[in-house]
């Protein structure tokens, strides 16, 4: 049997890696950012527009989605498939995603086809083959995803579509991403096209190259393919700030799928982008109160009292606490038998009280912050998600070194940050709460 | 829309492609019979663990399969040493996560560290193997959870379509697997995981894989030193072979009221080890592999039945299966089948064009490539390799075989394993909504809950 390590020994955090960033803007305002990495021949390309589900109108739910599937259905030079099919023929992979503020694009390719990848992004930068079939096409393949992740799924947009509208007032904050099928079935060919005249200025995006490349001549042919894009209008960085609740909100949601109960508990956070030294103190406070089995809540709702069954905690709507802008929220949920939520209400008060007080120790915040850290460089190993994650970055903090950074900046965070933090915002007073009751055949 | 008059001329052309290098593999055999693989591969200062233990259970029941579930949940729950706590917190100062996993076939550890930390988490692997707990209070807590965790998995319809689609391919073998009862679950007790636990699982032919930022040699002293002396279970049995699979009715399990329908088609697949392999993983692809596959083409972007149609191969040790899935909208349930079966029915009787078999090819080898470049997705390659007895030669040689594929080949490969006529169908869905329409492609039969 080997020695068994000491309990108490201090925690053992190498350097972490730093990326090299290089940067530059293109005429028409296209912000670029290359991270060359030679490990292997391979790169890695991230666009990212600054729009997502939060600037949708009202009536037009779920269209910042819609409109990122549409991105595929063809574009001036190329029809309806190509684009995949010359990523994939060239032995690459792509993908886009919508969140709540971006939309990103994405290809991850052998190194010999660099210059495809950039021709591809550019080439749809430059404009759409809407057509009404497609986009016909792309609404019933939407339902779909909806009927798969939703409609036919126990706990179906828990707690992502379901807690805004509990925690928000705002249509922008609380509206359903995804979209209402009404909205969907509503969309035409012209509200596509505005969209993409209002939101997909080069103006609007930022490009991430990541991987084998030769910086010099990477910024040639982003220069020579980008470059022609012509500069359009860019809209103004509106601000979707609300007041926080200065009560308790409430709502309770019947799931006819769900065998069993669950709760949602949200708290609104420092500003992610405008209080930031305080926002990554509460990122800090998220995963010691709710990520794994030693923290927190695990200890005192699934062990201690055993009334939950398992416990989670994200911050940010996704879980990814920098891909927001604010407001955004610290989640914490909790899933359970049935019966009454009021006990693990209880007790999730006073270990938040406890947090608040000053219980967290220096040495739970230094092994919290190792967790944090081992999990932050384990996502950046793969350069596809090191280029998505450094576009978000540079997008809305210009600062895509934070993606080395961030260790550092955990590791700074102190018991009395994390104390501070707790007291301040996580108030029973500010919460909302949603309750998931079972509502089919048990 | 925007166009203007300066779009450059031409998509660029695409320049010679080089594939990665792959690592070099040291390997040990520790005195308990466990194979230690540890492969250098800098970049992040983390270290991923792959450990498989052979635990075979040949006439595994869901009694057997609820105790996997139970172990897996509690091995993490104590040792003579450390409680529940004590090895949670272990495993944070480290920056590591560690999961278990069980089945019939064998014990799985896996997870990752920061790389300063590979010695302590071997001692801390190799402790909860030698000396587990499984703490009356704590068996007690987790198999209530999990109990539960069972009660959710019923209710979910992909979950539920797998257990289906495995029953049917796989009968009573344990390959199966199946959904226990949520009180069988609760009833399991310590000493029904202590018994399990050391009459089962073994080191010998069990290996460990290490990859990251270490140095091999010290990485496999390591090794030696944590996990050289365990040695689990005296004895081991084989499994069964897995049984033939007969084409027949649709079976048809029943959800009323819902919203989609998951279509679950597949049989049997050639395996690593067949010099076949690389024409069927080429028709797969072409078929339904990736995004620009027909399958795709067919009933997503011109039908929008569905959002993610896709068919892969999972390769375990005992045999290879070819899965074909699509979640459809219950109104297009029988048109969604039909055209899946068109496009099963065309690969295995018209060839495929040249242009499909080059840009399939050109997929496969370079995702093969990218697959392997980050720690966890060499690991994991490793790992799949190692259990059917291959190492990254297989990952080298690949490219090449998968060159030598002609048209021909892949009519073939397809007409043995796509064909439509013999490969089994599983659907979930709403039965009173779907039962008349699928009965004008074929015969039906109701299959009991899973």
């Amino acid at each position: 049997m080997a020695a068994v390590p000491a309990k108490t020994r201090r925690t053992k955090r190498p350097p972490a890696p730093s990326f090299a960033v290089e940067r530059f803007r293109l005429d028409n305002g296209l912000r670029v950012v290359l991270m060359p990495d030679s490990s292997a021949p391979t790169v890695a390309i991230a666009v990212v527009y600054d729009v997502g589900f939060r600037s949708e109108p009202e009536g037009m739910t779920g269209f910042a989605h819609l409109f990122e599937h549409l991105m595929f259905e063809g574009s001036v030079t190329l029809e309806k498939g190509q684009h995949d099919k010359l990523v994939t023929g060239n032995g690459g992979v792509m993908n886009g995603s919508t969140r709540a503020d971006y939309t990103n694009y994405y290809e991850q390719l052998p190194s010999n086809a660099l210059e495809l990848g950039l021709y591809l992004e550019a080439d749809r930068m430059r404009g759409l083959r809407l057509t009404d079939e497609n986009v016909q096409n792309q609404i019933a393949v939407v339902k779909e995803e909806i009927r798969v992740n939703v409609v036919n799924q126990p706990f179906g947009g828990f707690p992502w579509i379901l807690l805004p509208p509990v925690m928000f007032k705002t249509f922008a904050n609380a509206h359903n991403g995804y979209g209402s099928f009404v909205d969907l079935e509503a969309a035409t060919v012209d509200q596509a096209s505005d969209f993409f005249d209002q939101y997909y200025a080069p103006g609007n995006a930022t490009l991430v190259v990541a991987g084998d490349l030769d910086a010099g001549k990477t910024r040639e042919m982003v220069e020579h393919h980008f470059g022609t894009v012509p500069a359009r209008a860019v809209p103004p960085l509106g601000s979707f700030t609300e007041p926080a609740p200065k009560k308790e909100r409430r709502s309770v949601h019947e799931d006819p799928l769900a065998p069993l109960g669950a709760v949602a508990v949200a708290y609104r956070v420092p500003d992610p982008i405008n209080q930031f030294e305080d926002y990554v103190a509460s990122a800090v406070l998220t995963d010691l109160l709710a990520d794994g089995t030693a923290s927190r809540l695990y200890q005192r709702l699934v062990k201690r009292d055993q009334l939950a069954t398992h416990v989670g905690g994200m911050l940010g709507t996704f879980g990814d606490p920098f891909d927001m802008r604010d407001p955004t929220m610290l989640q914490l949920l909790a899933y359970h038998p049935g019966g009454s939520i009021d006990p693990i209400l209880d007790a999730l008060d006073e270990e938040l009280a406890a947090v608040g007080a000053g219980a967290a120790t220096e040495e739970e915040v230094d092994r919290v912050v190792t967790t944090m850290t081992a999990q932050t460089i384990r996502r950046v190993d793969d350069i596809m998600n090191r280029a998505l994650v450094a576009a978000a970055l540079e997008q809305q903090r210009s600062r895509a070194e934070l993606l080395g950074e961030l260790p550092g900046l955990f590791a700074a965070v102190t018991p009395d940050d994390v104390t501070r933090v707790a007291a301040e915002w996580l108030r029973p007073t500010s919460r909302a709460v949603l309750e998931v009751v079972p509502g089919g055949q048990r | 829309m925007t166009a203007t008059a300066s779009i450059p001329a031409a998509v660029p052309k695409v320049g010679k492609f080089r594939s990665t290098k792959l690592p070099a593999v040291d390997e040990r055999t520790l005195d308990n019979g466990l194979r230690a693989l540890a492969v250098r591969k800098p970049g992040v200062p983390l270290i991923q663990a792959r450990l498989v233990l052979p635990a075979p259970r040949p006439k595994a029941t869901t009694a057997d399969r609820a105790k996997q579930m139970v172990l897996a949940e509690t091995l993490q729950s104590g040792t003579q040493h450390r409680d529940s706590v004590e090895v949670a917190e272990a495993l944070q100062r480290m920056g590591a996560n560690l999961h278990v996993r069980a089945d019939s076939e064998d014990l799985r550890l896996q997870g990752a560290a920061l790389s300063p930390s590979l010695a302590d988490y071997l001692a801390l692997i190799a402790e909860l193997l030698a000396e587990p707990a499984f703490p009356k209070g704590e068996v007690e807590i987790e198999r209530a959870r999990k109990a539960q965790e069972v009660l959710l998995q019923r209710s979910e319809p992909a979950m539920i379509a797998r257990t289906a689609f495995k029953r049917r391919l796989f009968g009573e073998h344990p390959y199966a697997g199946g959904l226990p009862e949520p009180e069988t679950v609760a009833g399991i007790t310590a000493a029904d995981l202590r018994r399990y636990f050391t009459s089962l699982v073994s080191a010998r032919n069990g290996f460990l894989i290490l990859v990251g930022d270490l140095r091999p040699a010290k990485a496999l002293d390591a090794a030696e030193a944590a996990l050289g002396s365990w040695t689990g279970a005296a004895k081991s049995s084989r499994l069964p072979a897995l049984p033939a699979v007969e084409s027949g009715p649709i079976l048809l399990v029943d959800r009323p009221g819902a919203a989609q329908s998951n279509i679950r088609i597949g049989g049997p697949a050639l395996t690593r080890n067949d010099a076949g392999l690389p024409a069927l993983l080429l028709a797969n692809m072409i078929f339904g592999g990736y995004f620009s596959s027909r399958l795709v083409e067919n009933i997503r972007e011109r039908q929008g039945y569905t959002y993610s149609p896709r068919s892969w191969i999972d390769h375990q040790p005992l045999g290879s299966v070819l899965t074909i899935q699509a979640d459809v909208g219950t109104e297009v349930t029988a048109p969604a089948l039909l055209e899946m079966r068109y496009e099963l029915g065309r690969i295995a009787t018209v060839p495929v064009s040249t242009d499909e078999l080059d840009a399939a090819r050109r997929y496969l080898i370079g995702t093969t490539a990218l697959s392997t470049q980050t720690q966890s997705g060499l690991a994991e390659y490793l790992q799949t390799l190692s259990l059917a007895g291959l190492g990254l030669d297989y990952l080298r040689e690949l490219p090449k075989r998968l060159e030598k594929v002609s048209v021909d080949d892949v009519r073939d490969a397809a007409a043995e394993y796509l064909a439509p006529a013999r490969l089994p169908t599983v659907i979930v869905g709403d039965t009173k909504a779907i039962r008349d329409s699928l009965e004008t492609l074929d015969t039906v039969e109701d299959a009991p809950q899973p």
